[in-house]
């Protein structure tokens, strides 16, 4: 009865169809993390609100309404009244040199851009987890490089011969001072904060206790009142004629200062060292300076590398508070321009606060990404 | 770790190379090259940076001049910005030879903090300003108002005084820095800013429209304004005292920096003295006979660099006033070169 | 060091790690001993020579300038003291505030981190990222200049509603004078919190007794709300309010938000909100998911399972880093001096110029600070073992 023709037999498979428009695609991820429910949907439409009435006016201002090009404020002022001007770039640009530079001699900033090439060079291979030869490197960034540092930026004269003319403290600013603040800062922060570390850790009562007391006194109050003690009262520690000069005085509060946070990251380091390997080190004949050089400090410090890293970010930002005191790191520089009356227009304020947060942002962001590579490749390296 | 603690080390090595408050300044000047001298950190035809970072104003000719009586160069100068907090500090601990920082002459700055004054190079007193749509005429009408200030500065105490003394109530708003003071005012955070009546011509011009702004009449205070020295130097606070007398005796004399190489010629023996064409006056200040010439010559006398730098036809627009000379109704009167 | 010669013999004493450690110790007590010397020494030549007395009993002086913001009274004839006191209530004003409203935000943010919404968990990325890596002094101040460029003058002040102002010498609001018998609602809150303590601690007992639970809820809500609300019905709305009016340049009356504390307060809090937000987060990741399985595996909804399981072992692993970001705010609050705003280091700051005390301030400074400090470590430390102890 059957006709065979009313049969239909699949003899090969069924070709795939794609998944559903809907799942797939932008269409499918938008369902899926954007219109998922109607309390999503909602969430969603609130979310691009606020997020279109946030960014809009930072585009509207600083580009849309913005004066790119313009020799003094009559460029930034509005033509008529109630014309919207928006950043006044061409402010920033004028300025430029002295927000890297600070009043540093025109005719010398060479020797800063040496130093800014040579921070990059020696920074950017000892950042680098695959490059070799680690040690040299950290030598020559962590020794050389503050001694060649130091003589480029202040100046090198031998008597009557001169190889980079003197230059004081007082005319450096800028992104330079903020650099040099965070720089050294943390450089000189981290042997002392290593010291307090294992002071906090030892069996010694009292070399414990004055670490503690130490730290724990660094990291009670705020950096404010320790850069107005080094300011105002570091002068009256001194003997009489002895004087710092006033970036040497911030430096060392700002290095006492951020050795007692530093001590805090490699103190838990050091803790999470197991004790196997203190054991095996003494052990082996280690005495207590070799054990730690040899075996924990490398595998503690390479721990808390982020530690480090993000503790630097922190210091960085802080740099910003020496204007408090009166001195010109780059917020303070930017700050300062604002009495240039060539410039002043109501839009000088925000467009030099733009510029200090974007440069801040851009230097922070970073470095943070860069810790959190760091904390990435450093925890497949510990999976047990 | 000797090699760690280094960049330390070499920290200390850099400070400690700086400075000490010994007792001959001037030898000390001569050996560097250069003097030493502190200002504002920027206020408008006072001492004020642009945006190359060359100082102008009247209280940075000041040190130009002594510059120019040194060395016979202008430029032989430095200039350290200070806040007015810091100012006096710096000079006490030899970090600046002089300090040419609008800054009052009182007893108790005089007497108490190791300093001298060396003169006056600006009669100044403290002054409002209001906004002119306000309406207001007269600082006795200012009830109620906010008023934004300094701290650090006697003009904190001598507003809290004229409001309290005229039982009217106010409300202080005090910044750090004069920047932030005019940034508020500006922005309309107060109604009145205070300070010295010249600062207050200078900081208009910062504003968005300065011409929307007026001072009041009103003066509520003797600011008389000069250039200060170290205790304990008489040589150096002479050369300071008779560098600014030199320019105020040059402008009575008719002597500019235009004129001053003909008038070495001049009959008049007064001029003959002050550029050093009879007598040896420079000599007993540690300098050469033609140290006034050389100051009118590179910085001009009083007059001119009153003109150039607050005078009516700069963008201050201060007239000479009270600061004219004593021949001409206002009180500047130098002792003689004799 | 007289009694090594009664000790063994020399080289097993250079050994012996108590002897060296003694060695160790006496040398650094003696470096602190002779450093301290220096610096004590010094700092009395150097104030003998420049004729600066010394002491804290100037702060018993006339201040003779004005503050802004003055929560007990002040006037210029008061003390430094009063005027140092006034500026330490204004950094603990600030603070309450900005810890309260930070923790807030950093919730909201923390959760909406975790959020599916694509938009919402990224907004709150970028908010994190960009708050985070901007100075707060930076932040600070352009929040400062853009309230007080953004908002109006006095006569042409915002009206909010409900006698609310608006305007660029700060935010006024209604002031309440409570009448007398408002005193007996203040004593029916009181009476309410303390009943549902009790309550609160009768109800647990029972349902561990019995198993049956009590609405501890709303009977809080009705002790704590409802019966003060009753009570001041019933003496009559002891109430009155009184309204900010203009009055010449400025708003008079009221209760008034300086600019400045605005500024400070919302910086602070956005600033700290950023941080605490990425405690909330991680402390909720730090919860495994096996947790919250097991609870709905036991048959509890979703808001039991986080009130009662989520939550707890979450607090447990975000208190410590959340105590150590409403100590920063505190610290951070210092920064107000930039922006003018009247605290502890901003008045301690004119104090020190007017009376040239800088030793004294500092050292005031210190003090207070450490005292903060140290307080809510040690009541964290006391916190954190009676968490502990809850573990197991």
């Amino acid at each position: 009865m059957a006709n065979a023709e009313m049969f239909h037999v699949r003899t090969e498979e069924a070709p795939l169809l794609p998944a559903p428009v809907s799942t797939t695609g932008a269409i499918g991820w938008m369902r899926q993390n954007l219109f998922s429910s109607i309390g999503n949907t909602i969430l969603t439409v609130i979310g691009i609100f606020i997020a279109y009435s946030m960014i809009m006016p930072i585009i509207q201002f600083a580009f849309i309404d913005a004066v790119w090009t313009g020799e003094d404020r009559t460029a930034c002022l509005a033509a008529e009244p109630g014309e919207k001007v928006g950043a006044c770039w061409a402010y920033v640009g004028a300025y430029m040199k002295q927000f890297i530079y600070g009043r540093y001699p025109y005719e010398e900033l060479y020797r800063v851009n040496i130093v800014y090439g040579l921070f990059a060079l020696l920074l950017i291979p000892l950042a680098m987890p695959s490059v070799p030869a680690k040690g040299l490197n950290a030598f020559l960034f962590l020794v050389m490089f503050p001694i060649a540092a130091y003589y480029l930026l202040t100046g090198l004269e031998f008597g009557s011969f001169v190889v980079f003319p003197i230059v004081e403290t007082a005319v450096w600013g800028g992104l330079l001072v903020t650099l040099v603040i965070a720089v050294t800062g943390i450089v000189a922060s981290l042997p002392l904060g290593v010291a307090l570390a294992l002071g906090r850790r030892s069996q010694m009562p009292i070399i414990k206790l004055v670490s503690i007391i130490f730290i724990e006194f660094w990291r009670g109050v705020p950096l404010i009142t320790v850069l107005f003690m080094a300011s105002v009262m570091l002068p009256l520690f001194l003997p009489e004629g002895v004087n710092f000069d006033k970036l040497l005085r911030v430096l060392i509060g700002v290095t006492l200062f951020s050795a007692a946070y530093m001590a805090e990251v490699v103190r838990g380091g050091l803790q999470a060292i197991p004790k196997g390997q203190y054991e095996g080190a003494m052990a082996l004949g280690l005495r207590f300076w070799p054990m730690m050089y040899l075996i924990i400090l490398p595998q503690a410090l390479k721990l808390v590398i982020p530690g480090i890293v993000n503790t630097f970010i922190g210091l960085f930002k802080d740099t910003t508070l020496v204007l408090i005191v009166g001195m010109f790191d780059l917020l303070g520089q930017i700050k300062s321009s604002f009495s240039d009356s060539t410039w002043a227009t109501p839009s000088q304020g925000p467009t030099g606060y733009l510029f200090a947060g974007v440069v801040f942002f851009l230097f922070c962001f970073g470095m943070s990404r860069y810790s959190i590579f760091m904390e990435k490749k450093l925890h497949t390296g510990h999976k047990r | 770790m000797s090699k760690k603690f280094l960049p330390l080390v070499l920290g200390a090595a850099m400070g400690v190379a700086a400075t000490s408050a010994s007792a001959a300044t001037l030898d000390d000047v001569k050996a560097k090259g250069f003097v030493q001298c502190g200002v504002s950190q920027g206020l408008p035809g006072f001492s004020n940076p642009d945006s190359q970072g060359n100082w102008t104003g009247l209280d940075v000719d000041v040190c130009r001049a002594m510059a120019a009586a040194i060395f016979d160069d202008v430029n032989a100068v430095k200039f350290t910005p200070l806040s007015a907090k810091e100012r006096f500090t710096a000079l006490q601990s030899g970090e600046i030879d002089v300090l040419s920082r609008n800054t009052t002459w009182t007893m108790t700055r005089d007497t108490s903090l190791g300093l001298n004054f060396a003169g006056v190079n600006y009669y100044d007193g403290q002054g409002f300003m209001v906004r002119k749509d306000l309406g207001v005429t007269s600082a006795l009408e200012l009830s109620g108002a906010s008023v934004c200030t300094n701290t650090g500065t006697t003009t904190e105490l001598n507003v809290a005084d004229y409001f309290r003394a005229n039982n009217m109530p106010y409300e202080i708003v005090a910044f750090e820095k004069a920047d932030e003071v005019v940034a508020a005012y500006d922005a309309g955070r107060c109604d009145v800013y205070t300070t010295d009546a010249s600062g207050l011509y200078a900081q208009r011009l910062k504003l968005t429209n300065p011409g929307d702004h007026m001072v009041l009449p009103e003066i509520i205070s003797k600011e008389p304004l000069g250039p200060v020295v170290r205790q304990g130097d008489d040589q150096w606070f002479n050369l300071v005292k008779w560098t600014l007398n030199a320019m105020i005796n040059a402008e009575e004399l008719g002597v500019t920096s235009a004129n001053v190489d003909d008038m070495k010629g001049s009959d008049n023996p007064s001029v003959k003295r002050l550029l050093g064409t009879e007598g040896a006056y420079g000599e007993n200040i540690g300098l050469t006979n033609d140290w006034a010439a050389r100051i009118i010559k590179h910085v001009g006398n009083y007059g001119e660099s009153f003109d150039a730098n607050v005078g009516p036809d700069t963008p201050l627009g201060i007239a000479r006033g009270v600061n004219a000379l004593w021949s001409k109704g206002g009180v500047l009167y130098a002792p003689p070169v004799r | 060091m007289s009694d090594t010669a009664d000790a063994p013999p020399r080289a097993s004493l250079l050994n012996d790690p108590k002897v060296r450690g003694l060695f160790y110790q006496v040398l650094l007590v003696a470096f602190l001993v002779a450093g301290g010397w220096f610096i004590v020494s010094n700092t009395a030549a150097n104030l003998e020579r420049q004729n600066i007395s010394s002491g804290f009993d100037f702060l018993k002086n006339t201040a003779g300038f004005g503050i802004s913001q003055t929560p007990i009274e002040y006037s210029e004839t008061s003390s430094y003291g009063r005027a140092i006191v006034i500026g330490f209530l204004n950094t603990l004003l600030v603070a309450v505030f900005g810890i309260f409203f930070a923790t807030i935000i950093g919730f909201v943010v923390g959760i909406s981190r975790l959020s599916t919404n694509w938009v919402i968990s990224k907004l709150a990325y970028w908010y994190v990222e960009i708050v985070r890596n901007v100075p707060l002094l930076l932040q600070i101040l352009f929040w400062y200049l853009l309230l007080i460029e953004s908002t109006p003058s006095p006569r042409k002040s915002v009206e909010l509603g409900a006698g609310a102002v608006l305007n660029n010498r700060g935010f006024f609001l209604p002031k309440p004078i409570w009448g007398d018998v408002a005193v007996y609602s203040l004593a029916a809150l009181i009476i309410g919190i303390i009943a549902t303590f009790v309550i609160r601690s009768w109800a647990r007992k029972r349902q561990e007794l019995t198993g049956q639970q009590f609405p501890v809820g709303l009977t809080a809500l009705g002790a704590i709300i409802g019966f003060p609300l009753l009570v001041f019905l019933i003496t009559g709305l002891p109430v009155q309010f009184e309204y900010p009016v203009l009055k010449g340049f400025n708003y008079v009356g009221g209760q008034r938000l300086i600019p400045e504390f605005l500024a400070l307060l919302f910086a602070l809090s956005i600033y700290t909100a950023a941080f605490i937000a990425e405690i909330v987060r991680a402390g909720i990741q730090a919860v495994s998911h096996g947790q919250t399985e097991a609870a709905h595996a036991l048959g509890l909804r979703n808001s039991p399972t986080l009130r009662l399981v989520v939550i707890p072992q979450a607090m447990r692993v975000m208190i410590p880093p959340m105590t150590s970001q409403y100590l920063n705010l505190t610290k951070n609050s210092s920064l107000a001096v930039a922006i003018a705003f009247p605290d502890l280091v901003a008045n301690g700051q004119i104090v020190m110029n007017q009376s040239g005390r800088a030793i004294e301030i500092v050292g005031i400074w210190m003090v207070v600070y450490l005292s903060l400090s140290l307080g809510t470590s040690a009541f964290m430390n006391w916190y954190n073992k009676r968490m502990a102890l809850v573990e197991r």
